[in-house]
């Protein structure tokens, strides 16, 4: 899948930008991003190790499996796969909560440690599980309580006006999110069988 | 009586962190007896790897969406998928964001600075944009991460179930927004 997708977005892009006359502009574009991406990476560290530093110590001290207990009856549903006192569970539960009250800068860093111990459990370590997938487009969606800062800065006053459809929206596009990750998940194209990739194979992905 | 809410949540917000990081060490410490300093020397050492891990993965998504975006394909695609959308009711101003959204973070955010400079913070289109803008994450940003963190190549239905979620938030967005602000 994000074998074409990768791709295809390439592939468009320079079609495009071919019909377009920006090919210039691709070709910066490409040379650019990739010293920015490397710049994000860099930029996470710091975060990265404060989070998951605090993050040992709610591990060590058993908060974690405290809150993945706490939580168990909405978690058991979501992630059928993961051990009920895993303590995915608790990386999870404190990601979700993080991105809820709209802490992006903690919730990386949650997240990634979550996918680790998500890993844990994974036989296919090249292939994401379906409680991968499932955490990964809850992530996605995004259930907010409280409004991007940036969305306040630019609305000012009328950002409460806008409190309301934002949590509404983003309840829709959650639901939307774990039925749709049920649903697809049992389907055979998204099956997990696939032979796994080595570097130097060819592509073996379905579509 | 929604302002007082939103004001209270930004001031609640404002001590979480703090607190957590005084209140997670001081329960290990004065609880559990845990070793505080040593315990969150060994975690953070795992933050370089992590971030150093994903920068194949990034490089690999943001390079193409920052050449997706570069070519001018998102015009194209907004061309042809107008008229459908227009007849379903969604806002042709509104589209770009939509579509921007799940590629990137900064270019969403600045199609919605456009629309509120544009438009007005009053405008209909504007509070659409906003909801839109806040109802959704960077859907290829996030999966680059979170994936390649863990060296996850294969996402199975990730990319579908994503953007399906994304497509309803927006479309959610454009309709709730008509419904309860009009």
């Amino acid at each position: 899948m994000l074998n074409y997708i990768w791709f295809g977005m390439m592939a468009i892009a320079v079609a495009a930008g071919i019909y377009n006359g920006k090919i210039d502009d691709v070709t910066e574009a490409a040379i650019n991003m990739a010293e920015v991406s490397v710049n994000i990476a860099i930029g996470l560290i710091g975060i990265m190790a404060l989070w998951l530093g605090i993050m040992k110590i709610a591990e060590e001290s058993g908060l974690i499996r405290i809150i993945a207990k706490g939580l168990r009856p909405i978690t058991v549903r979501l992630f059928p796969d993961v051990p009920e006192d895993h303590p995915a569970i608790g990386s999870i539960v404190l990601n979700m909560s993080a991105n809820m009250l709209g802490l992006g800068n903690a919730a990386t860093p949650l997240g990634l440690k979550a996918m680790e111990e998500l890993q844990e459990l994974n036989e296919q370590k090249d292939t994401a599980t379906n409680s991968m997938v499932m955490f990964l487009a809850i992530n996605t969606s995004s259930v907010q309580l409280i409004l991007p800062a940036t969305v306040v800065a630019l609305m000012g006053a009328t950002a409460s006006d806008i409190f309301i459809t934002t949590i509404l929206a983003t309840l829709l596009s959650t639901i939307a999110a774990i039925t749709a990750v049920k649903f697809l998940e049992k389907m055979k194209r998204f099956a997990p069988d696939a032979a796994p990739v080595s570097t130097t194979s060819e592509e073996t992905d379905h579509d | 009586m929604i302002e007082f809410v939103v004001e209270g949540l930004s001031e609640v917000a404002r001590y979480i962190i703090p607190s957590l990081l005084v209140g997670i060490p001081f329960y290990a410490l004065a609880v559990k007896k845990v070793p505080v300093y040593e315990v969150f020397v060994v975690g953070a050492k795992d933050g370089f790897t992590i971030a150093v891990r994903i920068i194949p993965y990034l490089v690999a998504i943001l390079v193409a969406v920052g050449m997706f975006r570069a070519s001018g394909a998102l015009d194209l695609l907004l061309e042809f998928l107008a008229p459908a959308l227009n007849s379903i009711g969604f806002p042709a101003e509104n589209l770009p964001l939509a579509l921007m959204r799940p590629l990137s973070g900064s270019g969403s955010l600045g199609l919605l600075t456009d629309l509120v400079n544009t438009h007005g913070v009053d405008s209909l289109t504007a509070k659409i944009g906003a909801t839109m803008y806040g109802s959704s994450e960077t859907t290829f940003y996030v999966l680059a991460v979170y994936f390649g963190s863990v060296g996850i190549v294969r996402s199975r239905h990730a990319i579908p179930a994503g953007l399906f979620a994304d497509a309803v938030g927006a479309i959610s967005a454009v309709y709730l927004c008509k419904l309860l602000l009009i």
